[in-house]
């Protein structure tokens, strides 16, 4: 009797096309999966697909959305890569986020009218730094000290400080000015940043996000600090054995990865909306999102901008479909969701090699 | 008065159900060693199709089952990538996440605002419902109470008192082990997260086809989340599950029953996850022998390692 | 008594062989109702391989495994355990946060379903009081010590009809109070007719409780005889299986200053035994210093201690005189102490960075290869040829992944790495395991020639070859102790066997 029998087996070499070509292949796959979704919900998979790259990538409208849309996925796409590395499970970007945004706005609504915008703008942006970085380092802490897992602690931070932010805008913060609305004051002018012509790209947030990713690479690549976290990230046996500590390592990760995301809270509130409100809409999920870019970017800060754009590209034709298809927003995270699982599955193929096997079944 | 602390106290009720459903799965999956970090999406989708079949068939019992089966679905593809294939299983939690809630916002926006006419209504239990006080608040509930609480005493009888639980434990404590005693440690697995894919399905039912009359989108409201909080508090404990869920939807109720009284609802809110990060604290610093986390959580496991 | 299963075991001409070597070679092995057999050989010798192949863990490539004369084969562990036959791992496989009966009922197929605690209960107390092995039902696996865990395993094999019983060496972990309740067990057990075969290196236990012993060197069998008929000396040579060679290779070398000094140095194990127990001895410039013995009698956690990987309860540990008892890995890296480790994959590398980073791996930290925060890429590359040069890594160049490169090119690059800085002292441990004879040769002479240029090496192996080559001066060590120190020409190293079973001290 003929048998086919499946061996898998660890693979010891990954070249370069075998990793170029398991990305490729979960990306289809994942596209398949996703159309296949979408046929089953009785929409036209090819047609939302293509709407949601011409409604990103196919004006000038979409082009300036999505740049807009990709500076916070910068900044915090960037400074998870280094987390990550570290095998630091940051998924409380978002509440990074949010607090960088509470403290730039402390900062701007009460020395913003006092102080020249070319004081207040750095204030704002190094609040934003050390609001993100010490709350990001409440869960460093917690885990190194007390070996409480990271998933959970800056899980639960996103929530708790997302209830604390609605409890400021809707309580003390609440705008004056604002007659009733779940708002704080607008910033003033000076705390506000400035936005490239007929767009709603506030440039400054780019280039520091340029900036840092940049920065970032550097750091990983080249030098001492960035070869320790690397090894922590490759074998945290070797790191212990060459004396490298994981208590101070860590912390700093933490602090880069949530302070680079306070930035962006920072861009989100001085750039686009001019004051505080509701969490989701200042956060807008880039927290999460985020995380996919890094994974996507394989963790390497240079491939970070690339990553970033792609998934700002979705999430502005994710608006454009909920506008042209008239389906709802929540469509683009069915896309990124599949995306996503197809990508990790896939890697199973990098570490593992499958081959198909005829055999006569012997009489054993 | 009374009146106040026996309607605060059935809402209570009412609002912890569908979180003790989600933990008691979340703990069944967890209790065999795999993160689930997809609760949220899994609820999202036992909603929307609770909701669309018990809309299209007149139905709410074949909503029920087909919300079941949807969780179940869902979260097969967690098992297959967490167990078989050995990914990263906060990763493929959260991508779960993403897609559920993409797909309950998908399927459902024909649905919107369309009142559903069979839902499932209260049910008073003959005899007991008539007990003064007690008789108002547990016993004239929603089907979804009832079952949710024998849910939580058989699984609680099942861990602790049936050969399956001391399997199921003992695959989360230590999948080598277990394995060398016979024991298949990845069937085990599987069944465990479909369960708890399942139960996460039915919470979500719960919401759309008995606590509210109509679909919105976001129903699940970061439940799903609490689930995943409330398993911890509840140290991974059926029973401690009852009484966290209640604690928390007690907390729900509370938040806007005491802003007249001046306390924000938003810091009152925020407790239950603050609660969470410091019962992690105590297990962080105690002998976590005595605590209960499964020793084997979330870490990868191939047959033959050591 | 009821009639056994199994009254008489045979295994003929087993042979297994893994990636060409063999691992047994045509074993015969007979044991009998009421018989305590004992497996004796050093580590590597097959004792394990053919074991695992009556417990249905390997199929062998030859031979034929007789129960009561019938022929039979053993596919899996499921029938090795339904033909009567039962295990006791070393490492203990039970659940640590369950009760006694809750790790029984886990893998009793005869457990019932519903409250299987309350039914077995009374089975493990019956088991526990007719082999006096005294166990407590409700208690939690943690709560317990190596011994009573032990008895657990016992129960468990009981549980599941077993009559042949393997213990794989059973007193690694135990007290010598837990020593003698093992021995009283299985005595008991003999005498209720099951059969016992004791894995051990121990010449003492053998002695004191088999009826016979098979001894294993290399694969083979080469004795097997009645213990009454026999002695330790006899044993132990048939275990070592050679002559001591005096080394001829190694020139001699004037005494020079301590370089190490341990004293009294106690360390406890992971489960919180003690694994060094008051070891003391020194080490000089141009000296070789070998720990010789059966792995898991404390090396590992002796050469953790020196390096900074484990904590030191008691003692001192001194280098060029400086204490570092105790200091972190990277101080005392920086006190001049370099160290091979035994598992070179997984502590000794990163996989998956390149080899010109690993070859820094201990020494990023240092100002040339880290001026302040920036990696001086120029000088690591260059150091990392001149060393891929030195140590003959053959590698296609240094910017491959690491992980690339055979055991036996990783491994020289370990060594050239640790030897490059010309530390004060080099820890080196198992450094030649599992590499083929041209890498093996290559390291030991590089060992040598750091010898003569005034470093002091601590060298820590299971090969008596190595050891004899390269060591002036052999530490045996055996439960956590010194059985004895002695110089390379010393006679007494004839009867390095009994040292390293425990049965002779000097």
């Amino acid at each position: 009797m003929t048998m086919l029998r499946i061996h898998v087996s660890d693979r010891i070499k990954v070249s370069g096309k075998t990793s170029v070509g398991v990305l490729l292949g979960s990306l289809l796959a994942g596209l398949a999966a996703v159309s296949l979704i979408f046929v089953l919900s009785g929409v036209n998979p090819f047609y939302a697909i293509f709407k949601i790259f011409t409604g990103s990538f196919g004006s000038w409208y979409g082009i300036k959305e999505t740049i807009t849309k990709a500076i916070p996925l910068i900044l915090i796409g960037g400074g998870l890569t280094v987390a990550f590395r570290a095998k630091f499970w940051n998924i409380g970007a978002e509440s990074q986020l949010l607090m960088g945004a509470i403290c730039s706005t402390w900062i701007g609504l009460n020395w913003g009218p006092h102080l020249p915008a070319a004081l207040i703008i750095p204030m704002l942006f190094i609040a934003g730094f050390v609001g993100g970085g010490l709350w990001a380092a409440i869960p460093a802490v917690l885990k190194t000290r007390f070996a409480i897992n990271e998933v959970i602690s800056t899980l639960m931070m996103n929530y708790i400080c997302a209830e604390f932010m609605t409890f400021l805008i809707v309580g003390p913060w609440k705008g004056k000015t604002k007659f009733g609305f779940p708002y704080t004051d607008d910033l003033p002018a000076s705390a506000t940043l400035g936005v490239l012509p007929g767009t709603r790209i506030h440039w400054l947030t780019l280039l520091i996000a340029a900036a840092c990713v940049l920065i970032l690479g550097l750091v990983i690549y080249r030098t001492r600090f960035g070869y320790e976290v690397r090894v922590i990230g490759e074998n945290p046996n070797a790191a212990k054995y060459a004396g490298i500590d994981f208590f101070k390592t860590t912390l700093v990760v933490m602090i880069i990865s949530g302070g680079m995301a306070g930035m962006a809270g920072v861009g989100e509130v001085a750039g686009i909306h001019h004051h505080l409100s509701y969490p989701d809409a200042i956060s807008s999920g880039y927290g999460y999102t985020a995380i996919i870019v890094a994974w996507l970017a394989k963790l390497n800060p240079y491939y970070v901008p690339v990553s970033s754009l792609f998934f700002a590209g979705i999430m502005v034709g994710g608006d454009a479909i909920q506008i042209s298809l008239r389906l709802p927003a929540a469509t683009v995270d069915v896309f990124n969701g599949t995306m996503l699982m197809f990508l990790i599955m896939g890697e199973f193929f990098l570490k593992n090699k499958i081959w198909i096997q005829r055999s006569e079944k012997a009489g054993v | 008065m009374e009146e106040i602390i026996i309607s605060t106290a059935q809402r209570t009720l009412v609002a912890g159900t569908p979180l003790l459903l989600g933990t008691i799965g979340e703990v069944i999956c967890e209790r065999s060693g795999i993160l689930n970090l997809g609760v949220e999406g899994m609820m999202a989708v036992g909603a929307v199709t609770a909701f669309i079949v018990s809309y299209v068939s007149g139905n709410p019992w074949l909503g029920l089952l087909a919300a079941i089966a949807a969780g179940m679905l869902v979260s097969s593809a967690h098992a297959f990538a967490a167990i078989t294939l050995q990914a990263n299983q906060v990763v493929s939690g959260l991508a779960l996440t993403m897609l559920g809630l993409g797909l309950s916002g998908l399927l459902g926006k024909p649905y919107i605002g369309r009142p559903l006419t069979v839902k499932f209504e209260s049910v008073a239990v003959p005899v007991l419902s008539d007990i003064p006080y007690l008789g108002r608040v547990f016993f004239d509930q929603s089907p979804f109470f009832y079952m949710a609480i024998l849910l939580a005493v058989a699984a609680w009888f099942v861990l602790n008192y049936t050969r399956i639980g001391i399997k199921i434990k003992s695959t989360g404590e230590s999948p080598q082990a277990t394995e060398a005693q016979g024991v298949n440690v990845s069937a085990i697995r599987y069944w465990c997260v479909v369960t708890g894919g399942g139960l996460a399905g039915m919470a979500g039912a719960n919401l759309s086809i008995s606590y509210s009359k109509s679909w919105i989108e976001g129903m699940t409201a970061g439940r799903g989340w609490i689930v995943i909080a409330l398993t911890i508090f509840a140290l991974w404990n059926p029973m401690r599950a009852v009484i966290g869920a209640f604690l928390f939807g007690g907390i729900f109720v509370l938040q806007y029953l005491l802003q007249p009284l001046g306390i924000s609802p938003n810091l009152l809110a925020a407790l239950p996850y603050a609660a969470t990060l410091v019962v992690l604290l105590m297990i962080g610093l105690g002998d976590s022998r005595k605590l209960n986390a499964p020793a084997m959580l979330a870490e990868p496991y191939k047959r033959g390692e050591r | 008594m009821a009639m056994k299963k199994i009254e008489h075991l045979e295994m003929i001409g087993i042979s297994k062989s893994f990636h060409g070597i063999a691992a047994n070679d045509q074993v015969n092995l007979d044991v009998r109702s009421g018989e305590i057999l004992g497996l004796l050989g050093e580590n590597g010798a097959g004792k394990t391989t053919l074991m695992n192949i009556l417990y249905g863990l390997y199929q062998p490539d030859s031979g034929r495994i007789r129960i009561n004369g019938k022929r039979l084969r053993i596919n899996s562990p499921a029938e090795s355990i339904q033909n009567g036959i039962g295990m006791v791992h070393q490492h203990f496989m039970l659940i640590q946060n369950h009760t006694v009966v809750e790790n029984i009922v886990l893998g009793y197929k005869q457990a019932p379903f519903f409250w299987p605690q309350k039914k077995i209960k009374e089975n493990v107390i019956h088991f526990s009081k007719k082999f006096n092995l005294e166990i407590d039902p409700d208690k939690k696996i943690w709560q317990l010590s190596a011994g009573e865990q032990q008895r657990i395993e016992i129960i468990k094999a009981l549980f599941n009809g077993a009559d042949l019983l393997i213990l794989d060496e059973p007193t690694s972990v135990l007290t010598p109070q837990e020593i003698t309740h093992l021995f009283e067990i299985l005595q008991k057990m003999k005498a209720e007719g099951h059969l016992i075969i004791l894995i051990s290196h121990k010449l003492d236990e053998i002695m004191a409780l088999c009826d016979r012993v098979t001894v294993l060197s290399s694969g083979k069998v080469v004795g097997n005889v009645a213990t009454q008929d026999t002695d330790k000396k006899t044993l132990a040579r048939m275990m070592i299986g050679r002559d001591v060679i005096f080394n001829i290779m190694r020139e001699d070398l004037p005494k020079q200053i301590a370089v190490l000094t341990v004293e009294n140095l106690i360390v406890l194990g992971d489960k919180g035994r003690v694994r060094v127990n008051g070891v003391s001895f020194q080490i000089h410039q141009n000296e070789i210093f070998g720990i010789a013995g059966v792995s898991g009698n404390g090396q590992r956690e002796l050469v953790e201690a020196v390096t900074g990987l484990r904590k030191i309860v008691s003692g001192a540990v001194k280098i060029n005189g400086k204490e570092i008892t105790n200091d972190s890995p990277r101080r005392i890296y920086n006190s001049g102490v370099s160290h091979v480790p035994e598992e070179r994959i997984k502590f000794g590398i990163a996989p998956g960075l390149f080899l010109f980073e690993n070859a820094i791996l201990k020494q990023h930290h240092l100002k040339k290869y880290s001026h302040n925060t920036f990696l001086a890429y120029g000088n690591i590359k260059k150091h990392t040829q001149a060393l891929v040069d030195a140590y003959q890594v053959q590698t296609p160049s240094i910017h491959v992944r690491t992980k690339d490169l055979s055991g036996g090119n990783i491994q020289k690059l370990i060594l050239g790495r640790e030897i490059s800085q010309s530390p004060s002292l080099l820890v080196a441990a198992h450094p030649t395991y599992g590499l083929d004879v041209g890498a093996t040769e290559y390291l030991r002479r590089q060992l040598l020639k750091r010898r003569k240029e005034g470093g002091a090496i601590l060298l820590v192996s299971e090969d008596l070859d190595e050891i004899f080559e390269l060591c002036d001066r052999i530490a045996v060590m055996f439960e956590g102790e010194f059985m004895g120190v002695l110089a390379a020409d010393d006679a007494r190293l004839e009867d390095i066997g009994l040292l390293m079973a425990g049965s002779m001290r000097v």
